[in-house]
């Protein structure tokens, strides 16, 4: 597979610069293009569906129900189970191209290699980094993140101005991890040799008088600063629905041991915690399955340069950019082994919840 | 990406404690044990926590306001107070080139991307989500549960593990949608179902049971229900997961890297390359970010209540 990275540089050598009528065509186009896709689409669901609807008899019901999941269930099974089963097995494979010696076509063939691809994940020094990095990012980012949440949603409960303080510390969820990573890393990060600190982080260190410090070269250090963006953006979820849980602890309880003279310190220890410690732990797994997957932030800020790589930006350099598919593919299983106890975990619970149904 | 809330977890439109709660503001008990957490500390604290999480996205607008030629020397405050912070940065940027003049497209192009690829990828998936909910939610049927709680399963699972495989079936040997909007829609769609069809199914199942079974005996169909009855009922769930998947969209950067081309990459992918650059063009990494954003940060700001309805329901996506 020729590196992605190569087909667009090659694609982009003709000078696009400027809106010429040729811009406004090819948007129009793709915009059109959008619209009838959605139109088409939602006609054909509808022509099925009262299609289904004009059948007679009993076989109605049964026809109306594979027209409702059959799509859903087709798009996951091709699209989510074959390729999750497909690439399990492709891990414990080797992919070569062999010429055939008459012809001289190329053909792929693959190789059953046992587990020589985990074997060179868990050995090969920066490989291995990256899962030991990974791990890192699983329990940095869902503690702190719960903590400061926990912490804010504790403070301003109740205050003046709630909400308004609230959307501050929410409105890095609708920002992309992109954006995040270049306010972090271009805005707060930057650092200079010469001149004046234009990172705001270095501007303060100069400020008072300390040394300008380089965040992102600094390993292991850079790791826990690219750590601080992802916390920076999950820390308004966790906020937001701690917020709700606190709220919903019943007041009679803290009434009760008001006046058995327990200050506002020990009921938020001995009642709220308590109360919303199910919530936590939702919060908690949430976090942790979304700083597992995090690739945008390393991609964006270091490209998995001075010992930041995760798993996440490997796998995608390896299968996507070099072409070692098996070895993508090997580390995409790691990432789910690392996710099997929370799926336990959360199917254990749907099912606790659809008996109290 | 979800987690199970549990049952008896408040939500806040609806939550029957909240009555309770305001009867009781006016004792004076009450009001002792509505002490908040108040000390100056914690007032302090929380005021450090919004300033932190609010003054970066300032900083970043206010650098994409400083000119290419003191960027890499100056400080936007120091460029502020010589009065040469300029809007140029903008202009040059959206419709001149993102990146170096004789290669790259403006950013303009990136927009109209990410409109392109966002607004199907929104539409697709909840309705496709919407039939599957209804069907597990009111259409008894063998294996039900089983491929519900299968369906459930699959939010938890990375999709790193699909991507290699649903490439090469989207690929040119096979369907030869790869690198078309058509692919990239395709595969945000299968990507977003299985959030869509647990968040969906949560609400349909709430519908009260009469309702559904007064419309049966009538000699409804389950397609006349699902049109006339389950659709309208169920408009503020649809309206909470249209604005949760329009912003995973938006703001996605792999499904778009993999699965599309240099004719569909929506904006994250230019600036996440151009970023990592710290090369010439830096300056111009600030304003294409905050373009990026603005669409989104309007969406949140003006429809947050179904955002955060949507996140109360019992999930969170990644």
């Amino acid at each position: 597979m020729v590196p992605m990275e190569m087909q667009i540089a090659a694609s982009r050598v003709l000078p696009t610069s400027g809106l010429g009528a040729d811009f406004w065509a090819t948007q129009g186009q793709n915009l059109l293009m959008a619209g009838i896709a959605i139109v088409v689409f939602i006609v054909i669901v509808l022509l099925i569906m009262y299609g289904a609807d004009l059948i007679r008899g009993r076989g109605r019901d049964k026809i109306t129900l594979i027209v409702l999941i059959a799509p859903v269930l087709l798009l996951l099974g091709i699209g989510l189970v074959y390729p999750a089963l497909s690439t399990t097995w492709l891990s414990f494979n080797d992919v070569s191209n062999e010429a055939d010696p008459d012809t001289g076509i190329y053909t792929t063939v693959m190789q059953f290699v046992g587990l020589d691809n985990y074997r060179f994940a868990f050995t090969d020094p920066s490989t291995l980094r990256t899962v030991i990095n990974t791990f890192v990012w699983m329990v940095l980012v869902p503690l702190l993140s719960t903590g400061f949440g926990l912490a804010y949603a504790v403070f301003i409960d109740r205050a003046k101005g709630e909400k308004v303080l609230k959307s501050l510390v929410f409105m890095p969820m609708a920002i992309s991890l992109v954006g995040a990573s270049v306010i972090w890393g271009n805005i707060m990060y930057d650092y200079n040799q010469v001149g004046e600190q234009t990172g705001m982080l270095n501007a303060l260190r100069s400020l008072v008088g300390l040394e300008p410090y380089n965040f992102l070269t600094d390993n292991p250090w850079n790791t826990f600063w690219l750590i601080i963006i992802l916390v920076w953006i999950q820390t308004g979820f966790a906020m937001v629905i701690l917020s709700a849980a606190i709220k919903g602890v019943p007041v009679e309880m803290n009434e009760a041991a008001s006046l058995d003279g327990a200050n506002a310190w020990q009921r938020f220890w001995s009642i709220t915690i308590p109360s919303i410690r199910s919530t936590i732990v939702v919060v908690l797994t949430t976090i942790t399955i979304m700083a597992l997957k995090v690739y945008d932030i390393v991609r964006t800020v270091t490209q998995g340069r001075d010992g930041t790589d995760v798993v996440a930006n490997r796998m995608y350099v390896l299968s996507f950019v070099e072409g070692r598919e098996p070895l993508g593919a090997a580390l995409a299983v790691i990432l789910f082994v690392f996710v099997i106890p929370i799926v336990i975990y959360n199917v254990r619970s749907l099912n606790k919840v659809k008996e109290n149904h | 990406m979800s987690v199970t809330m549990p049952p008896q977890r408040p939500v806040e439109d609806d939550n029957p404690k909240k009555g309770g709660t305001r009867v009781s503001r006016g004792s004076g008990a009450a009001k002792k044990a509505k002490d908040r957490l108040t000390s100056p500390w914690a007032t302090a604290a929380a005021m450090i926590i919004a300033m932190l999480w609010t003054i970066p996205t300032v900083a970043l607008f206010m650098t994409s306001l400083v000119p290419g030629s003191r960027y890499r020397t100056d400080a936007w405050w120091t460029v502020m107070a010589d009065g040469d912070l300029t809007f140029g940065n903008f202009n040059q940027v959206l419709f001149d080139s993102f990146g170096d003049n004789s290669t790259a497209p403006p950013l303009l192009e990136y927009v109209f991307n990410s409109i392109v690829v966002t607004v199907p990828a929104v539409v697709f998936p909840l309705v496709l989500g919407m039939m599957a909910a209804y069907a597990f939610a009111w259409i008894p049927f063998r294996g039900s549960s089983f491929l519900f709680v299968l369906i459930f399963a699959l939010q938890v699972v990375p999709l790193q593990l699909a991507l290699i495989p649903l490439l090469k079936l989207l690929g040119p040997e096979n369907l030869g949608l790869a690198g078309e909007f058509s692919g990239v829609w395709i595969a945000h769609t299968i990507f977003a179902l299985p959030l869509a069809v647990f968040l969906l199914h949560n609400f349909v199942s709430h519908i009260p049971r009469e309702v559904l079974e007064a419309a049966r005996v009538d000699g409804a169909s389950h397609t006349q229900i699902f049109f006339k009855i389950i659709i309208p009922l169920s408009l503020p769930a649809i309206a909470s997961l249209a604005i949760f998947q329009f912003l995973w969209v938006w703001n996605d950067l792999l499904v778009s890297a993999v699965f599309g081309s240099a004719d569909t990459y929506p904006l994250t992918y230019p600036i996440s390359n151009l970023a990592g650059d710290y090369g010439q063009y830096a300056y111009l990494v600030p304003p294409a970010a905050f373009i990026s954003m603005i669409i989104p940060l309007i969406v949140f700001f003006s429809l947050q209540r179904y955002f955060v309805r949507g996140l109360l329901a019992g999930s969170s996506k990644g």
